[in-house]
């Protein structure tokens, strides 16, 4: 890290104690838009963050010099694709700290990683009467998938509160853990009110019942060091399009031990080592749950995001989210009438608020007249907004290339959106 | 008038805070339910049909200014009209929110309701705007499905 590197704290080494956002966004081509005439100001990070121009290149690259089918060809060009594909897998591999590429699996996103795991070791492991447990801010595709499992299997969702903060209870969560507990599924991140959930704690306490654990980390990997080994989860789901890699590739990532005994999630091409009429025979990790021509070129670009993320220094991305963050709360809750939705003690990147008079479409419409994009709605978090008794949130999540000054002119179009409805 | 001004104009900021009609109807012998799954607004709407006249419209409900004016609106601009006059200012009112070109005198025929053609520069809020007007599409043909925005 470059504070470390230096011999002492000199001028210099006092300005890159901030991250030099200028310079980051100068890496984002997209965040030079107008928006009706006005700069873009993108708060929508938690839908989709953007992407540098290295990994825009890299599929450009990919499909001008590389292109051509993974894990088949004897050719050149089927050489260099694997090469590049699986070099991302190894990259991935490093930046959650799993202990091997074949722990890594390659998905469309976290919907489908969760999705794999619900229908591959559910069906396989869960029976009538066991229990699932999730929480009451889980992002729909951390609930469905386990709800459609209980269809199929007979075995019961149960839920973990929160409270008025948004805090998962831990006594209740210790409470509901028991003999007929069989799987536990939590958010690591919510989408909709920002809490870091103390997951860590929560994979020790199944672990103690043996009950294994997976992690939803699609909110939590764009803003935390994330380290599975240290978590101690079983599995880890997120998605690329939201650390600043193409959309169409997330990851799974599941220990082998478990992985090993779970049948393939979906049978064709590249998850195979024999087929006969008679019987096939599966591939090996992590081949056996990656069926069909994959999206190459997005592997390759979450590979090169990886590589851009790795050259900033996280401390100071960490410390910079945080003033975002905290400048931002303290911003609008200063605004009469504003009340924020999820005020956990730890919180990352993001901030939703309501309006009692004002719907959040309503200030989405007049926030986007100021280049301001934000989420106006439930965020695929329907049971949260009934927690709260809220219809739907304004929803502004932030990345490390957001600026101070661009909360500033927020909080000027959020008084205009009260201009408007006096 | 900018684009904004447009769309939120006094007529359609006083239906979203004083909405008329906004109530249950314990003698209504039509009733839908409309959902708009992307964003979860709701509607609930009530109808009256004598002999094919809307004798009583209204609805119950929650969601943006721009889908609780619209329904406050259409109660108004329905009732004590039959059927037939009722799903032709259904269309009319489709096409002015979708910005149908096909007919530019759209505007002309669908009197008071003209003040939402604002909503026609915001193709995000097209299905706020017409959500009710599917929901008493629903109940009018008296459909099981709940209508939805979709």
């Amino acid at each position: 890290m470059l504070m470390k590197a230096l011999p002492q704290l000199s001028d210099r080494a006092m300005a890159q104690s901030s991250l030099d956002v200028m310079r980051v966004r100068a890496d984002f081509p997209i965040l030079q838009t107008k928006v009706h005439g006005k700069p873009l100001v993108y708060f929508d990070n938690g839908a989709t963050s953007h992407k540098p121009q290295i990994v825009i290149d890299a599929l450009n690259h990919y499909y001008r010099a590389e292109n051509s089918n993974i894990h088949r060809g004897v050719h050149h060009l089927s050489e260099q694709a694997t090469a590049a594909y699986e070099a991302a897998r190894g990259k991935m591999r490093n930046f959650i700290n799993a202990r091997a590429d074949q722990e890594i699996i390659f998905v469309r996103g976290t919907t489908e990683a969760i999705n794999l795991v619900a229908q591959s070791y559910g069906r396989s492991f869960l029976k009538a009467g066991d229990e699932i447990i999730v929480s009451a801010m889980e992002h729909h595709s951390n609930i469905v998938p386990w709800q459609m499992l209980c269809e199929q299997v007979g075995a019961k969702l149960r839920v973990i509160p929160i409270n008025h903060e948004g805090e998962v209870v831990m006594e209740e969560y210790l409470r509901l853990l028991n003999d007929k507990t069989k799987f536990v599924s939590v958010t690591h991140v919510s989408n909709a009110l920002g809490t870091i959930v103390p997951v860590k704690e929560m994979v020790a306490q199944a672990h103690q019942r043996g009950v294994p654990v997976l992690l939803d980390g699609a909110q939590a990997v764009p803003h935390l060091k994330v380290d599975v080994q240290d978590l101690g989860c079983d599995f880890y789901a997120f998605s690329g399009h939201k650390m600043f890699a193409p959309t169409g590739v997330g990851v799974l990532y599941g220990r082998a031990e478990l992985l090993e005994k779970m049948p393939p999630y979906q049978g064709g091409g590249d998850m195979i080592s024999l087929v006969t009429f008679e019987k096939t025979h599966y591939n090996g990790l992590p081949y056996k749950f990656e069926a069909g021509t994959p999206h190459i070129a997005g592997g390759i670009g979450l590979g090169v995001a990886i590589d851009y993320l790795a050259k900033l220094d996280w401390d100071l991305v960490t410390a910079h989210e945080h003033r975002l963050l905290s400048y931002a709360t303290e911003a609008l809750a200063a605004i009469q009438g504003l009340r924020i939705i999820g005020t956990a003690k730890e919180k990352a990147g993001v901030l939703s608020f309501v309006f009692d008079h004002v719907h959040a479409h309503d200030v989405g419409t007049i926030l986007d007249q100021e280049g301001v994009a934000v989420r106006a709605g439930h965020h695929c978090a329907m049971p949260v907004m009934q927690r709260f008794g809220v219809p739907a949130t304004t929803r502004a999540s932030f990345a490390f290339y957001n600026t101070i000054d661009e909360v500033d002119v927020l909080v000027r179009a959020i008084e205009r959106v009260l201009k408007v409805f006096g | 008038m900018s684009e904004l001004d447009e769309l939120y104009q006094e007529v359609i900021l006083d239906h979203n805070k004083s909405p008329r009609n906004f109530r249950a109807m314990a003698h209504a012998n039509r009733k839908a339910e409309g959902y708009n799954p992307l964003c979860g607004d709701h509607v609930t709407v009530f109808v009256q049909l004598e002999d094919g006249v809307i004798e009583d419209i209204s609805f119950q409900g929650s969601g943006c200014a721009i889908s609780k004016a619209s329904a406050s609106l259409m109660t108004a601009a329905l009732k004590g009209k039959n059927e037939s006059v009722a799903q032709a200012l259904f269309e009319n009112v489709h096409k002015m929110l979708t910005g149908d070109a096909s007919d530019d005198r759209v505007v002309d025929k669908v009197g008071k309701l003209q003040i939402l053609s604002g909503v026609c520069k915001f193709p995000a809020r097209v299905k706020c705007a017409s959500l009710a007007w599917h929901t008493v599409n629903a109940a009018l043909k008296g459909e099981a499905q709940p209508a939805s925005t979709e």
